[in-house]
């Protein structure tokens, strides 16, 4: 379904990714681990558009998308949580879920997709009027995913979701990661929280420096002796 | 979207904030006449229009930095190219204003485009887009100072002709009071409409936050031009409008950095991305003007004091304390003392929206 092969990106003489390659398969979930710097929020953003590589191809669903404008990577099927939960504090949570609907794909359907939203976050429902900035850490984040999945993805990407959550709060995190796959969405999860993201996996990465160090399925990971060491710290 | 377009504008407004418009706008329509009626009417009438005015191409500015989040410092440029669009067009070839405002807006859209797309696909925001703007209003003042054409740095006159009419722009205050009116109630409206549609909340979005609008799939460069286009075009209607009203141009004034600030106090003073806040902003810039030249008038006559200066010290310090102690301009606070904020949520069980 994605395909990045050979990804170069620089950002002026700084060399962010050099030769970075992955595939990830329809429904599956795909893992990035690595530690900060390593590259893997420039990954996100140069699949989303955000950043033009200096050399790759990024293909999704067999059309290269690499260097295309958010908007349209968007309105292919490709949606993104970014890392630290984007939302807009001033606007209220309904606001903000329509925003999330800006591809003209995703309108047609919006308000039943804003019924399977508030289905899996009954939070936001209870809280739509409220503005955003109000919302608790944990909120906020299911409101980005919610946004998110107003846009109809078919993949979505999800760049540090548990980042500064409580433990209670990324393991609901993990659920709705998992729900969202069961509904037959493909996603690609960048995470810190190394060993529960391991678990969820069916193929995963090692980012190191900018390049792929290892990979292979999640189990195989979390068995691996390096990534042991260098990353749970076992 | 089934509901009318009644409902969506006027959707979530109280109805005592919907009565007090209507009423404010019947009081300015009936105003030239009872202004009549009062010592020195037309001087008070011309205040008002410069009130009326100031508030229309604040609210126009309004667009780019209120709503989407654009610092415009060079407005003046959409101004002075209107008004000498029209002005030279009527002077030199014949054709009237009401159609030369159409060239004379595409000609401020096409001025408003080139920056905007400079600005924004190179990634220029905050002040770095400021002084873009600024650079763009200064170096035409320098090109139509050596602009021939019309009148170079000598400036251009729109005679007073003895058989002119509405049908070219000319005619008694009271024909230029009942524009410029229309004019600001249309772009009330237009404003109300924008910010009520797709347009007006992916500006929002973009303002708060122009990399999750991007996340989110918002198509920001296309969304920041509309921004720069609507407003560049509103704005250079204003400027034909003044071009006509003053009946002279001249690049030093037309395109001065001090009229692309003035363009943008009343809505700071008055509410940055509220409706109201531009209307607000300029009566009490109006006003406070007036107040501080009258106060000089009266010390140099009454008292023979001379205080030179009076009117700028005094301007300048009022509009410091607004700004000190109402930080998000006047309105919104003026509007919660009068109950005419959006109808309070009542959260949870609300059925659909």
């Amino acid at each position: 379904m994605l395909d990045v092969s050979g990804l170069d990106l620089h950002y002026g003489d700084a060399q962010a990714l050099a030769g970075v390659s992955l595939h990830a398969q329809a429904r599956e979930i795909v893992v990035i681990v690595g530690a900060n710097g390593a590259g893997k929020s420039s990954l996100i953003r140069t699949i989303h558009g955000m950043h033009r590589p200096s050399a790759g191809r990024i293909t999704f669903e067999g059309i290269d998308i690499a260097g295309q404008p958010s908007h349209q990577v968007v309105e292919r099927g490709i949606g993104q949580v970014a890392e630290g939960r984007q939302v807009f504090p001033n606007l209220s949570v309904l606001e903000n879920l329509e925003m999330g609907a800006a591809p003209r794909r995703a309108r047609a359907q919006e308000k039943a997709t804003l019924e399977r939203v508030f289905g899996l976050f009954p939070r936001l429902a209870e809280r739509r009027r409220q503005a955003a900035g109000t919302l608790s850490g944990g909120e906020q984040q299911m409101l980005a995913i919610g946004r998110c999945l107003m846009g109809q993805p078919k993949l979505i990407m999800l760049d540090e979701p548990s980042l500064g959550l409580s433990p209670a709060m990324t393991q609901e995190v993990f659920r709705v990661v998992r729900q969202l796959h069961a509904d037959g969405l493909t996603i690609l999860l960048v995470e810190q929280n190394v060993m529960a993201s391991l678990k969820l996996a069916n193929r995963a990465y090692v980012l190191e420096n900018g390049r792929i160090v290892l990979s292979g399925t999640g189990p195989e990971l979390l068995d691996n002796d390096g990534v042991r060491q260098a990353y749970l710290g076992l | 979207m089934s509901e009318s377009l009644w409902q969506r504008l006027t959707g979530d407004v109280p109805r005592r904030a919907l009565l007090a418009l209507g009423g404010l706008l019947l009081l300015l329509l009936a105003a030239p006449f009872l202004l009549r009626l009062a010592p020195a009417g037309d001087y008070w009438l011309s205040l008002l229009i410069l009130v009326v005015y100031f508030s229309y191409i604040g609210q126009a500015w309004n667009i780019m930095m209120g709503f989407a989040g654009q610092l415009s410092l060079g407005h003046a440029l959409y101004l002075g190219l209107g008004g000498y669009v029209a002005a030279a067009l009527y002077v030199n070839l014949g054709i009237g204003p009401w159609l030369g405002v159409f060239i004379a807006v595409a000609a401020a859209m096409l001025a408003g485009g080139l920056i905007g797309f400079l600005g924004f696909r190179f990634s220029l925001a905050g002040v770095y887009f400021a002084l873009l703007t600024i650079a763009f209003a200064e170096f035409t003042r320098i090109l139509f100072d050596h602009f021939t054409w019309v009148g170079g740095s000598g400036g251009l006159f729109l005679k007073v002709e003895a058989d002119g009419s509405a049908f070219n722009l000319q005619g008694s205050p009271l024909l230029f009071y009942y524009v410029i009116l229309a004019l600001a109630a249309g772009a009330f409206v237009l404003c109300r409409f924008l910010l009520t549609s797709r347009l007006g909340h992916y500006w929002l979005a973009v303002r708060e936050d122009p990399e999750a609008a991007q996340a989110a799939g918002i198509a920001v460069l296309r969304t920041k031009m509309l921004a720069v286009l609507i407003s560049a075009g509103l704005t250079a209607v204003g400027g034909v409008w003044s071009a006509f009203y003053y009946k002279s141009l001249f690049p030093e004034a037309a395109f001065a950095m001090g009229r692309s600030i003035e363009v943008t106090l009343a809505p700071i003073i008055g509410g940055l991305g509220t409706l109201f806040g531009p209307i607000l902003g300029s009566a009490l810039l109006v006003g406070l003007g007036d107040l501080f030249t009258t106060l000089a008038e009266i010390l140099a006559n009454d008292y023979g004091v001379k205080a030179a200066g009076l009117k700028q010290i005094g301007y300048g310090i009022a509009l410091l304390l607004i700004v000190m102690f109402r930080r998000d301009g006047v309105w919104p606070w003026l509007a919660r003392r009068l109950g005419f904020e959006r109808r309070p949520a009542d959260d949870a069980g609300e059925g659909r929206p």
